[in-house]
């Protein structure tokens, strides 16, 4: 039997993940004292970032390389995710500054070593290439996350939200395990490469329910209509930064594996995942952006206002429906389109929690929208932050990073879906309701006084707002790297 | 000289985040703002000198993001350059008139910094020759605009700066899927080069696809009937400045976008979706006058008269004919001039006598014979009057019209020619009912509030006299639209 060769310096950005979760845990065990588990951390993901940066930008490495294919390979679009998910955590380590002080919160130790974790998951999904290391990724990423979503004790209804999460994610997590096995029972084949291959010629109907099964169970984790449920009661019942994380990072590694999934392995049968993703991104960004409208709690409209970007998020696959998104070209420049648009979104996402979370102090939730009136005169960068980001998230100036997402889904969707174009379009307009909504409560009003955000979060937030405008001066960062062929 | 082109958009944008900065200081601030909306006018003026060969008199095209197509392209030829000006001045006058008027409510230096930035969306459109870039710049100008309604607006505001938001965005939109429909099927998102080409690399069905999507947005800010339900609303409740960019300005991203990026790269779609477009537009003309006639408000008449005047810029556009095109180029000119001197007008009046009710005035001319002289001068351009600005557009899109020969066509003619005819009807409505008879109560009590004051003299000055020059001497405007690129429109 021959022994695979593995090039462990592709791994390494794997490696430093998982030894930032073991180390936090150890710091922990040994020091016990929070700035250092927290210090810890910070450096680890740093490492880890800068790993994935230095291979993002060395030849494609590839590796667990059998006849089919490869398990495991570096490319520049999954050096940019991977970074991205570091780039969060380190947001979501800051934000948590007021959260781990909190003598009733989670405690540090663990809250740390689980964020380790699912960072890890992340950064392993970002360069998988086989269905099994695609699930166990993905679960590795969600799993630390049901004890996350808990860790606001005293509460009521982190407990819900956290046994909600558990058991709408267990449902998915078991339906693409279970389309994956259809798919090896059909196929043979694990490998996204091998699977491209196998699936050639005419679609059996069991391929096409394998096919419904594994991406319905992704589809979950973007929290995408009808699997969408889940969200705002879970958002809304988690610890703050956990929230932030769920909305951003949790989102940004579901399209991921969606894209993988659908771009590298499915290409044969993406005329009917296309269509069936056109409808779901339909459906999904109407009914995100109808409940958002009738929201009356920040993080609730948060958490519906994130449902409704899936839709956008996932509109580009719709173009796999017709011929000339299935070219080729095609194909790399919807993967392209989707993980540009996700980038660029979650900068906008962490910025809105970075600034709510300011806002909001040492209290541990969201609160309601009349709990941010007169914000504005209380801490003005914050709610100028608040304000960018939600304008941002509604496509429109003066953050240009949220208009050239919308660009981007639109390159992609309306030259070969026209009537999702215009969906999109009736869909921004009933956006800009809430956002502008929400974005005014901080100018009105007077403020309450609420002591200010603790440093880390504000630091955090400030560098957030820094990318944002970064991003909205020079989006080709992001979409030059999101593009698979340079 | 392309550096004069980059300080036109430059300089408004940094006037803006210097006005904001000071804003605590609200007299310099307002007077930072004047300061370098003076200097982007300086230089939009400068633009005609050196003008290179080629379609565009300059240009400056650097890369940005290739991904998406978009391309920092921008240039000026003698289609843009007057629209240009006319961004530059009206916000150069806006500026002052914020210097003389603090408003009611809100910071004067604030509302400044706005119109700076709304100047900088306008003026970026204008000067886009990348299609992706022109769509960038129309979305600045939506917030900033909103926002001036919204905080300094009249009683209704926030209902009139939402719809006004709302059917911007969706315009918009719709303008993007167009944009990206043209570039997905030909590769370019030059707006030179798709025109030279005349959109090959289209199906005629993409092009109506593109064009009608590109129509639609364009029409709801244009505004064509019956897309144009935003407009009454936004330019009664903005402040007198917000009225007067709206109508002056704002309306004409619509027009122009549809010569340039509508007519210019989708030139077969524009011919199969014209007749609607020409429907529609002289429908727009007899209902915005039939309106105008039962309007008892002075704003709310003057914003319902640019629903029937831009109807002949659209059907000006819609003839697809060199004088209809020429025409409606002429007409956003005129009616930018003409009804943003009407909104400051307006704005004078209700200042004075604190309602706009046209019941509640009256006798005008007694009480306030500079004013009323000059609404008189401007009212009379407005309805078409020959040697004032506001005929030739009218005019040569009638006649536009009536050249295509079919019975269509000349029918259109004839009811766009009764709606001239009802323009002049309700025009002279207006003056009866404001500048005639006996003084009301509210005008007789003017005193000497009555009198034109020095700052309102220097803004107004430039307005009228643009009016007088272009409807004495039209070919200063036509000549510069005689360049290459519309005559690459036109010639088909």
């Amino acid at each position: 039997m021959r022994t695979q060769a593995i090039d462990h310096m592709a791994l390494l950005p794997a490696y430093l993940a998982a030894a930032t979760a073991v180390a936090a845990l150890v710091a922990d065990l040994i020091v016990a004292r929070r700035a250092v588990v927290l210090a810890t951390t910070a450096i680890g993901t740093l490492a880890t970032a800068v790993a994935a940066a230095w291979l993002g930008f060395s030849p494609d490495r590839e590796t667990f390389c059998a006849a089919d294919g490869c398990s495991y390979a570096t490319t520049r679009p999954g050096a940019l995710v991977a970074v991205t998910l570091c780039a969060l955590t380190l947001a979501v380590l800051g934000l948590s500054a007021a959260t781990l002080r909190d003598r009733e919160g989670p405690p540090h130790g663990e809250y740390l070593f689980l964020l380790a974790s699912s960072l890890t998951g992340g950064v392993v999904l970002a360069y998988a290439r086989d269905l099994i290391t695609i699930i166990v990724a993905l679960e590795t990423l969600t799993l630390p996350l049901y004890v996350l979503v808990s860790m606001r004790r005293k509460d009521i209804r982190s407990a819900e939200a956290a046994v909600t999460f558990l058991l709408a994610s267990v449902a998915a997590s078991a339906l693409t395990l279970l389309g994956a096995a259809l798919l090896y029972a059909v196929t043979g084949q694990v490998h996204l490469s091998g699977l491209s291959h196998a699936l050639h010629g005419p679609t059996a109907p069991l391929t096409a329910a394998a096919v419904a099964m594994v991406i319905a169970g992704m589809v979950f984790k973007v929290a995408a209509v009808p699997l969408h449920a889940w969200a705002p009661g879970t958002y809304d019942g988690a610890p703050l930064p956990i929230a932030a994380y769920l909305s951003t990072a949790s989102k940004l590694g579901g399209i991921v594996a969606i894209t993988w999934v659908l771009t590298v392995g499915l290409t044969p049968v993406a005329a009917v995942s296309g269509g069936v993703l056109a409808a779901v991104a339909a459906v999904t960004m109407t009914v995100g952006n109808l409940v958002a409208l009738r929201q009356t709690r920040a993080v609730r409209l948060l958490a519906w206002s994130s449902i409704a970007q899936a839709g956008y998020l996932l509109a580009p696959f719709g173009g796999l429906a017709v011929a000339s998104g299935r070219t080729h070209a095609g194909v790399e420049a919807i993967a392209a389109a989707v993980i540009g648009f996700a980038v660029l979104y979650v900068v906008l996402e962490i910025t809105a929690f970075g600034a709510v979370i300011g806002l909001r102090g040492e209290r541990v939730d969201g609160g309601d929208l009349d709990d941010y009136a007169g914000a504005a005169r209380r801490s003005p960068w914050l709610a100028g932050a608040l304000i960018l980001a939600l304008t941002g998230l509604a496509g429109l100036p003066p953050g240009l990073a949220g208009l050239f997402a919308k660009v981007t889904v639109f390159s992609a969707v309306a030259p070969r879906l026209p009537w999702l174009a215009v969906v999109i379009a009736v869909n921004a307009v009933i956006g800009l309701v809430y956002y502008l909504r929400f974005s005014l409560r901080p100018l009105r009003g007077t403020p309450d006084a609420a002591p200010g955000a603790p440093l880390p979060a504000a630091i955090a937030a400030a560098a957030c707002v820094a990318a944002a405008v970064v991003l909205g001066f020079a989006p080709q960062l992001v979409l030059h790297l999101a593009a698979i062929s340079q | 000289m392309n550096l004069v082109l980059v300080a036109a958009l430059a300089l408004p944008a940094v006037g803006a985040v210097a006005a904001f900065a000071v804003r605590q200081r609200n007299r310099l601030a307002k007077w930072v703002a004047t300061g370098f909306a003076a200097a982007g006018f300086l230089a939009a003026a400068a633009l005609p000198l050196a003008s290179g060969d080629g379609p565009m008199w300059h240009r400056v095209n650097l890369p940005w993001a290739q991904a998406i197509h978009l391309r920092f392209d921008i240039g000026v030829d003698g289609v843009s350059y007057p629209l240009i000006a006319l961004t530059a001045l009206l916000t150069l006058l806006c500026c002052v008139h914020t210097t003389i008027y603090e408003p009611a409510r809100g910071s004067g230096a604030v509302l400044a910094a706005l119109l700076l930035a709304v100047d900088v969306g306008i003026t970026g459109v204008f000067a886009s020759v990348n299609l992706v870039a022109f769509f960038v710049f129309f979305e600045i100008v939506l917030l900033p605009m909103w926002a001036i309604i919204h905080f300094w607006g009249a009683e209704d505001r926030r209902h009139a700066a939402i719809k006004f938001a709302l059917y911007t965005l969706l315009g918009s939109l719709l303008l993007l899927a167009g944009i990206f429909v043209i570039v997905g099927s030909t590769g370019t998102a030059d707006i030179v080069r798709l025109t030279q080409s005349h959109g090959a690399g289209m199906s005629p069905g993409t092009q109506v696809l593109a064009f009608s999507l590109l129509g639609i947005g364009f029409a709801i800010k244009a505004p064509l009937w019956p897309l144009h339900t935003w407009l009454p609303d936004a330019h009664t409740q903005a402040p007198t400045v917000g009225s007067v960019i709206l109508a002056g300005v704002l309306l004409k991203l619509g027009t122009y976008g549809l010569v340039r990026v509508g007519v210019g790269t989708t030139p077969d779609g524009a011919h199969r979706v014209a007749p609607v477009l020409a429907v529609l537009a002289v429908a727009a003309i007899l209902i915005g006058g039939l309106v105008c006639l039962a309007q008892n408000e002075l704003k709310r008449l003057i914003a319902y008269s640019s629903v029937g005047h831009m109807g002949f810029v659209l059907l000006g556009i819609a003839t697809m004919t060199a004088a209809g095109i020429n025409a409606a180029l002429f007409g956003n000119i005129a009616h930018g001039l003409i009804t943003g001197l009407l909104f400051f007008l307006a704005g004078a009046i209700k200042d004075r006598a604190g309602t706009g009710e046209l019941s509640k005035l009256g006798g005008l001319r007694n009480a306030a014979p500079g004013l009323a002289g000059i609404l008189g001068f401007t009212a009379l351009a407005s309805l078409g009057l020959p040697g004032l600005a506001g005929f030739w557009g009218e005019a040569f899109s009638v006649y536009g019209s009536a050249s295509r020969g079919s019975a269509l066509w000349i029918t259109l003619a004839v009811f766009a020619a009764l709606g001239a005819a009802l323009a002049a009807a309700y025009l002279l409505r207006l003056l009866r009912l404001v500048t005639h008879g006996d003084s009301s109560p509210v005008v007789a009590n003017l005193g000497s509030a009555a009198a034109l004051r020095r700052g309102e003299i220097a803004i107004w000055a430039p307005i009228t006299a643009g009016i007088l020059v272009f409807g004495v001497a039209p070919w200063l405007l036509l000549d510069g639209f005689a360049g290459a690129l519309i005559q690459q429109v036109v010639a088909r």
